[in-house]
């Protein structure tokens, strides 16, 4: 057990940023609500999935909406509504919360209601990184059930989707309402048991983020290779590392497409790696070659300063590195690869694992 | 003719322009006051050109108020009114301000009910007695200033607007900012950048009154206009309004003067100064404008900028040998007496660009000795310092015009990676005071709309005519008024298909106002 403390955040900012595998959001608003929260109510403690009562009740909430709109109207205590909203429903209380997605500014999402209610936070997320949409969670994938959930919105009005046919369904209908909330909603998804937590949830994702982003600080603080320091936290490999020359960018349905194409250096000169997204980075070609696809992380990070480059930010010039890292063994099974594998986002090639 | 003046860090630099005609230039050091120092370069100017009567407007560009910012000094006590109740709550004014700025200003923060959705809704109906009673206790506060923000203003500024009236109603003498004027998306940035605006207008009235009667006691008595950071003017009422839209405007003045002198409009201008360098990219003959968030003394806004880059190189940049490294100190203004060509025991980038014959300046003879590998290695890495920069700069591959200007530009060879071509105008020394006096009056507004209510035409002529008004608004003739640039970026993940839409327009100063 630990406790995230306001010096934590920016350490988990930066590892959250890196996770999130080029999407996930600006993490600057959410990195703010965190701090104020904590400065209000105190640190939260982070419990590991193993340190679990039995009779956990571990409540997942998260941010819904547009991040356009979010820097607009930033938003609120909305997830600790749907908290309250889903134990009304349910008539259970919560005795944690646990992350929907580590990567990006979803990350600090629990600690806000955990802060508030004096609860921990379990140190694991359905994702282990980015993904776009609701439904691309771990927990779903084996077998816990997305509804009932509750929506809710900064006004004091909640919505219960009681039952969906499909987690997509779930999106749907939650997307709906959140339009009419003003694009700016938390979700809270029905208590999951301990048991759920350490079968579904990818572990220790929390701690990782602290601990990537510290290598970075501490990095920049002793002169040291940021890109070394990250590479010894979390087991990957820089799969290039090169030039931006060209950045391939439009919005189609909501998502920024595109591809982003780098001019190789030092080992790499005189090769070409094309980088494929959707928010997030999904298919890295070098030389033509497809060396690394979703659900593995694709990671940009400035090349001196090991600091995460979002697809928002990407432009010509900038001087990258591409990590890649594995995804956690519960995305790599035939389940997993059926929710998150590269023809899950219409590529017609079959997942080649990064090894490592 | 016009007088165009450009008070810098170390020089104020004062030009006179008769149409396209150079036909004076002089350098006066800057002065704490700013005032003096203008006085000084006007007058020395005036004497070269005894023709007072004839001029016909004086263009100031200055960086005294960020100067102000900085220094927290002169700040009037503001307090900041958001209109979101009950959204952003978490969040309240001020929150990542730092302390001893929210100290300066007098920490005054209220949220009321009010503000819109991104589709144009309300929030909540606009509370008018809230902000009644927000404006009794920000007067009885002391707070001279308010700036208002309302969620989503850029869609809709009515909230803001009826704010404005209700707070003149109950306290006319306040100055009263809204966060819609500056635009951009991003509640917390436009918030700050309110009150920077806010805050600073006291300090601006007062400067701008005391330049306008330094050149009325000079026998001036042509109008003023101060330079904004997007390459345009703005007259003094709208400058003590707006001071905020001043940062940044040398590097500006810099880069329209080098565009002016070169005949080039789309390519990079590299501004090499004593200490340090600017690059910045030049589209339709005006800075590209930086999109990210920027610090301000350590407020987050999001105020248009100049995207530039730079970087601690200058001609006065100290050369260390073994090994070989470029700066980043700098000699700075004792270039004259520390370096070695001058007589001075420090080797400094002028002194290598002396020994390699690039320049003449000193005593050629005392750097002699350096080795010609030295001298060679140092010339090259300095030459591979601006390529790299100018490469930062550019936004695709295709080489283009680089136009070289200030001092420490003798450096370089006549050619340079990226660059399709190296021009170096004449007069490149006071590129940013005629870039000052060249200038147009500008107007520039950004507004979000939602396209399900309209179509994307209206949408852009709605936001034209408001860029039309505030360039007349500024100062500009409005039949003279042109649109210079269009802008439309569609906001990700927003059904309703909401697009920002930006307009720049131009025009020349009101005739009935020159002389």
């Amino acid at each position: 057990m630990w406790q995230v403390t306001e010096n934590d955040l920016a350490s988990i900012a930066i590892g959250a940023g890196i996770l999130g595998t080029g999407g996930g959001g600006n993490p600057y608003i959410g990195q703010l609500r965190a701090r104020q929260a904590i400065r209000k109510y105190g640190p939260v403690s982070v419990l590991s999935p193993e340190e679990l009562p039995e009779d956990a009740k571990v409540v997942c909430v998260g941010g819904i909406g547009a991040p356009t709109v979010g820097i607009e109207k930033i938003r609120d205590i909305q997830s600790y509504h749907a908290m309250r909203a889903i134990e009304d429903y349910t008539g259970e209380r919560a005795t944690a919360l646990i992350s929907n997605e580590i990567g990006g500014s979803n990350s600090v999402e629990p600690l806000i209601p955990a802060a508030m209610s004096r609860l921990p936070v379990v140190d694991a997320d359905g994702m282990g990184r980015a993904f776009p949409e609701f439904q691309m969670k771990t927990f779903f994938v084996y077998g816990v059930p997305c509804c009932p959930m509750a929506i809710a919105d900064e006004k004091g009005n909640s919505v219960i989707i009681r039952e969906t046919i499909t987690p997509h369904w779930a999106e749907r209908l939650a997307r709906a309402a959140t339009i009419q909330m003003g694009c700016v909603a938390c979700y809270a998804v029905a208590p999951m048991s301990a048991e759920q937590v350490r079968r579904t949830a990818i572990p220790h994702t929390l701690t990782l983020a602290r601990d990537l982003g510290r290598a970075v600080q501490q990095a920049h603080g002793e002169g040291a290779d940021p890109l070394e320091a990250i590479l010894a936290t979390c087991p990957g490999k820089a799969l290039f590392n090169g030039k931006v020359v060209d950045l391939d960018r439009r919005t189609t349905a909501g998502f920024a497409r595109g591809t982003v194409s780098i001019d190789g250096m030092d080992s790499f000169a005189g090769q070409r790696m094309v980088i494929d997204f959707q928010n997030e980075n999904l298919i890295a070609r070098r030389e033509g070659e497809i060396i690394c696809t979703v659900p593995d992380l694709i990671c940009a990070v400035a090349s001196d300063t090991g600091e995460p480059i979002t697809t928002e930010l990407m432009r010509y010039g900038l001087r990258i590195t591409i990590l890649g890292f594995p995804a956690p063994e519960l995305w790599r099974t035939p389940e997993g690869l059926a929710t998150a594998g590269p023809r899950a986002f219409g590529y017609e090639t079959d997942y080649i694992p990064l090894k490592v | 003719m016009f007088i165009g003046v450009d008070v810098g860090g170390t020089n104020t630099d004062a030009v006179l322009m008769d149409g396209h005609e150079l036909r004076g230039a002089v350098k006066a050091p800057t002065t704490e006051d700013v005032t003096a120092g203008i006085v000084n370069a006007v007058t020395e100017l005036l004497k070269q050109h005894s023709s007072r009567r004839q001029i016909q407007a004086v263009m100031v560009g200055t960086t005294h108020f960020t100067n102000a910012l900085l220094e927290k000094r002169g700040l009037s006590p503001t307090a900041v009114i958001r209109l979101s109740m009950p959204a952003t709550q978490l969040l309240p004014p001020l929150v990542d301000c730092p302390d001893e700025f929210r100290e300066a200003i007098g920490d005054h923060i209220y949220m009321v009910r009010g503000g819109n959705e991104f589709d144009g809704r309300e929030i909540s109906p606009l509370d008018s007695e809230g902000i009644r009673d927000a404006v009794k206790d920000i007067r009885r506060r002391g707070a001279r200033a308010i700036a208002v923000c309302g969620v989503f203003s850029p869609v809709d500024p009515t909230h803001e607007l009826e704010a404005a009236r209700l707070i003149r109603k109950v306290a006319p003498d306040m100055r009263v900012c809204l966060s819609h004027e500056n635009g951009r998306m991003g509640l917390l940035e436009r918030e700050n950048a309110a009150v920077l605006n806010a805050c600073l207008g006291g300090t601006a009235e007062a400067t701008i009154r005391g330049i306008e009667s330094a050149l009325e006691l000079l026998g001036i008595r042509a109008p003023l206009y101060v330079s904004q950071n997007d390459g345009t003017l703005m007259d003094t009422s709208f400058a003590s309004q707006f001071p905020a839209l001043t940062v940044s405007s040398g590097p500006t003045n810099s880069m329209r003067g080098a565009a002016y002198l070169s005949g080039v409009t789309d390519g990079i201008v590299v501004d090499i100064g004593g200490t340090s360098t600017d690059v910045g990219a030049l589209v339709k003959g005006f800075p590209r404008e930086s999109s990210v968030a920027v610090h301000l003394a350590g407020v987050r806004t999001s105020f248009r900028m100049p995207d530039t880059v730079s970087i601690a190189l200058g001609g006065g940049t100290v050369i260390e040998r073994e090994p070989l490294r470029i700066g980043p100190e700098s000699v700075g203004y004792r270039l004259s007496t520390d370096a070695m060509a001058f007589g001075g025991h420090t080797l400094t980038a002028t002194d290598l660009a002396v020994a390699d014959g690039r320049v003449a300046l000193g005593n050629q003879r005392l750097v002699e000795g350096l080795e010609p590998e030295l001298v060679r290695r140092g010339i090259a890495e300095i030459q591979a310092q601006v390529e790299g920069a100018v490469d930062r700069v550019k936004l695709s591959q295709e080489d283009v015009p680089v136009v070289l200007v200030g001092g420490g530009s003798v450096m370089l060879r006549d050619s340079l990676t990226g660059a399709s071509r190296v021009i170096r105008p004449e007069h490149a020394g006071v590129a940013n005071a005629i870039g000052a006096a060249i200038a147009q009056v500008g107007g520039q507004v950004e507004r979000v709309y939602a396209l399900d209510s309209g179509s994307r035409e209206a949408a852009i002529a709605d936001c034209t005519a408001a860029a039309i008004d505030r360039a007349e608004a500024a100062g500009a003739d409005r039949a003279s008024i042109e649109v210079v640039d269009v802008e439309e970026v569609p906001l990700t993940y927003v059904p309703s298909n909401a697009t920002r839409v930006r307009v720049k327009t131009v025009g020349n100063i009101a005739s009935g106002r020159l002389r």
